[in-house]
């Protein structure tokens, strides 16, 4: 007896999990989602040339629905925006993103719903061990795949599939190379998440190309997912070996908090982050002011001043309650921008085979220049692409080139 | 004459033994299904999901089969099975991707890695069961899912490469396993594995099935099994009549963990990327596999099989339903738990049950 209902308990705590995850996410993607049915249908009445059917696979339920969300959200808007602008070759584009929670396996069972939807090309996944899975389909397939923001080195590893982000090494790499350029530090610590791809794999080029520059990693601490709200331990390492610099190649949601542990303990150094950093000042019951004068190598940000992000980030925030669009969301912008420009010079159109598409496409990637909201991309065929990381500084709350 | 013959072939009938009967009904619902499917798929009538949902279904399968044999006929509840699992997963993954190019046939190399992944499930399964095993229900089942945990954050701490040196292992990062230029690492902490082999296919699932099915029923029908259910309705009786406790409740326990492993080569060689996040080998899964169990009924093999397939479905058939998906699914899991087990459904099943009969008794 005493089993049984230990039993029951377990499972009303399990049903009761499973709710609330499932309640939290539906929110703000239900809308984005109806939005998408609506635009597409009329698309198809309208289109003369047919539809060129895109995929999408990412996170929208779970602890990465964040990410997830804010890709689906940007692709759906740049979609809608090229179809009205007439298509790409007289063609309407139709999303359909599906939902991987973050898990290999049902990233592959999102493929497969695409590929029996009728999928031509994929936008995906989100993330990086996704992406890495999906990607052993999408070659066998001979299906074109360009991942928004899968930056571990696996994830471009066949020549089907692209990327916009930067891979992991690259940030590692461009970090380490301009606190040593502009001699920010003589002693660096590093705070990292070795549960984490993205995390991890920046920490190992940086500390890689740490013996070249003219500055030491004197502390290297890490994290995991189990472990991410108490900062003390680390941060006293950090401090204990004088570090005058602290490299957080982490997620910004962490990177709040170490922020403010820090000032609790009356240590400033100079914090130094990745492109995951973006949106710290959006963080909710976070002190802006403690990120002052923090450094970060990023692609984007949200208040920059030209016409595109402007115009990005004002349609973003009308058509999606307000939020502003983060790292995600800029990269998948481009991704659908790069697929109008790559379809255009390779002459897609929507009767042709999906391994036809993925030939041209293939060829035309790599002769395509986007100017795009992380700046101006070239892809060469090994997937890379070729961007400049631009370094910005928070002063006076806002982002601020240097 | 006809009337005779008939009569003898009832006879030949109820000579065989109500519970191999039942036993041979699951096997005979597990071979229908599969050729069911291979026809669908030779005629290519099967959509790439169900396709690709093929092996994950096996591996459930198995998995609930192989926990029911903890929870329903050894009686203990264990909610660490999914580490079973990830031992498995990546202990196959491991072999198979260190000797990717010394055994070229597939075939062997998935084979040996299937035995390789029991081997170390089943060691873990001893190692854990000699201290836990003294444990009694809920401390059981809290120690268990303590090791399901730990497991998991080993696997993700670990660090492990080759070169011409042999092997390097490491608790840190890449770089501290001090390799030589021409040195690969194979296990790259919380980034697991990359580049398993893809082995796995929907026959090779279903021999599994039915050979943890066959092991676990034998098991269950020969002396050991009964001495195991002895222990689970009362233990101071099965003590008093000498029967050794902690020894068959290790054999079942370490047959289970096994099982679990053997399940977690097979979903290893089915994905090229193998990472112990909580979402694959945490104790969600092991409730997961937990409310198979529950479902299909304890103690109940047939029900699990067809309680893991219907639940593992199910939330890939609801994608229509876009964002509600999960919000359906837990909706739908609830109705059929009170459907299937709140009293008043039992009874009233029973008595819909006994009307059929009774219907059936008056046509003839």
């Amino acid at each position: 007896m005493k089993m049984k209902k230990l039993v029951s308990l377990l499972m009303v705590a399990a049903l009761s999990a499973s709710m609330l995850t499932g309640c939290g996410s539906s929110n703000d993607a239900a809308g984005s989602s109806d939005a998408a049915t609506d635009t597409t249908a009329e698309g198809t009445e309208n289109a003369a040339g047919g539809t060129l059917k895109i995929g999408g696979i990412g996170p929208l339920t779970g602890a990465a629905a964040v990410y997830g969300t804010a890709v689906a959200n940007a692709a759906q808007l740049a979609v809608d925006e090229v179809n009205a602008a007439g298509g790409v070759n007289g063609m309407q584009l139709e999303l359909n993103f599906q939902d991987d929670e973050c898990d290999a396996e049902k990233s592959v069972n999102a493929y497969n719903t695409l590929k029996d939807w009728g999928m031509q090309m994929l936008v995906g996944s989100v993330t990086s061990g996704c992406s890495i899975a999906v990607s052993e389909y999408t070659k066998d397939d001979n299906m074109f795949q360009l991942t928004p923001s899968g930056s571990a080195v696996e994830c471009v590893q066949y020549d089907n599939a692209f990327r916009v982000c930067f891979s992991d090494p690259n940030q590692g790499l461009a970090s380490a190379q301009y606190i040593g350029e502009n001699n920010l530090a003589t002693k660096v610590a590093v705070i990292y998440d070795s549960s984490d791809i993205y995390s991890s794999g920046i920490y190992e080029k940086f500390a890689a190309e740490a013996a070249n520059q003219p500055f030491e990693i004197v502390s290297a601490e890490a994290f995991t997912a189990d472990n991410k709200t108490d900062f003390s331990v680390q941060l006293q390492k950090a401090k204990d070996a004088g570090a005058d610099l602290v490299f957080l190649p982490i997620y910004y949601t962490e990177a709040s908090l170490i922020l403010s542990q820090a000032d609790k303990m009356g240590y400033a150094p100079q914090f130094f982050g990745c492109d995951g950093l973006d949106g710290i000042l959006n963080v909710e019951n976070f002190d802006t002011s403690l990120a002052e004068n923090v450094m970060l190598l990023t692609p984007f940000a949200a208040d920059a001043t030209d016409d595109l992000t402007v115009n990005f980030v004002k349609n973003y925030k009308d058509k999606f309650n307000g939020e502003t669009p983060n790292q995600f969301a800029a990269d998948t912008y481009d991704a659908i921008y790069a697929i109008k420009a790559a379809a255009e010079k390779a002459g897609i159109t929507a009767d042709m085979s999906v391994s036809d598409i993925c030939e041209a496409m293939k060829a035309a990637m790599t002769e395509i220049t986007v100017n795009g909201l992380t700046g101006t991309i070239t892809w060469s065929a090994d997937g890379e692409p070729t961007k400049e990381p631009k370094a910005v500084k928070i002063v006076n709350g806002s982002y601020t080139a240097m | 004459m006809i009337m005779m013959s008939e009569q003898k072939k009832t006879k030949g009938k109820l000579k065989l033994n109500k519970v191999t009967k039942n036993d041979l009904i699951t096997y005979l619902m597990v071979v229908i299904a599969y050729v069911i499917v291979e026809i669908l798929l030779k005629t290519g009538n099967l959509s790439s999901l169900l396709q690709g949902l093929l092996v994950p279904l096996c591996t459930y399968v198995i998995l609930a089969v192989s926990l029911n044999l903890t929870v329903g006929i050894l009686g203990e509840l264990s909610l660490g099975h999914a580490g079973f699992m990830c031992i498995g997963a990546f202990s196959s993954a491991l072999f198979s991707l260190g000797l990717k190019d010394s055994i070229a046939n597939e075939g062997l190399r998935f084979f040996i890695a299937i035995l390789v992944a029991a081997a170390s499930a089943a060691l873990c399964g001893i190692l854990v069961g000699i201290p836990v095993l003294r444990l009694k229900g809920d401390y059981l089942a809290i120690v268990t899912l303590a090791f399901g945990e730990i497991i998991k954050n080993i696997i993700n701490a670990i660090y492990l490469g080759v070169d011409s040196h042999g092997i390097h292992i490491s608790m840190t990062d890449t770089m501290s396993l001090g390799l030589e230029p021409d040195g690969k690492v194979l296990i790259k902490g919380a980034q697991g594995i990359t580049g398993t082999p893809h082995d796995s296919n929907f026959t090779i699932g279903v021999v599994l099935i039915l050979l943890s099915l066959i092991i676990i029923n034998n098991l269950v029908h020969s002396r050991t099994g009964r001495a195991v259910m002895s222990i689970r309705d009362n233990r101071i009786a099965a003590e008093s009549v000498g029967i050794n406790i902690t020894k068959y409740k290790m054999i079942a326990f370490t047959i289970s963990a096994s099982l679990a492993g053997v399940a977690g080569a097979l979903y290893s060689h089915n994905l090229s990327t193998l990472t112990a996040l909580p979402k694959n080998f945490g104790y969600n899964m092991s409730i997961m596999i937990l409310v198979f169990v529950v479902l299909g009924g304890i103690g109940n093999m047939r029900g699990s099989v067809i309680a893991a397939v219907i639940l593992t479905l199910l939330p890939e058939l609801l994608r229509g339903l876009n964002n509600y998906r999960m919000l359906i699914y837990a909706i739908v899991l609830i109705a059929m738990m009170l459907f299937n087990w709140s009293p008043r459904t039992v009874a009233w099943k029973e008595k819909m049950a006994e009307k059929l009969k009774r219907t059936k008794k008056e046509e003839v």
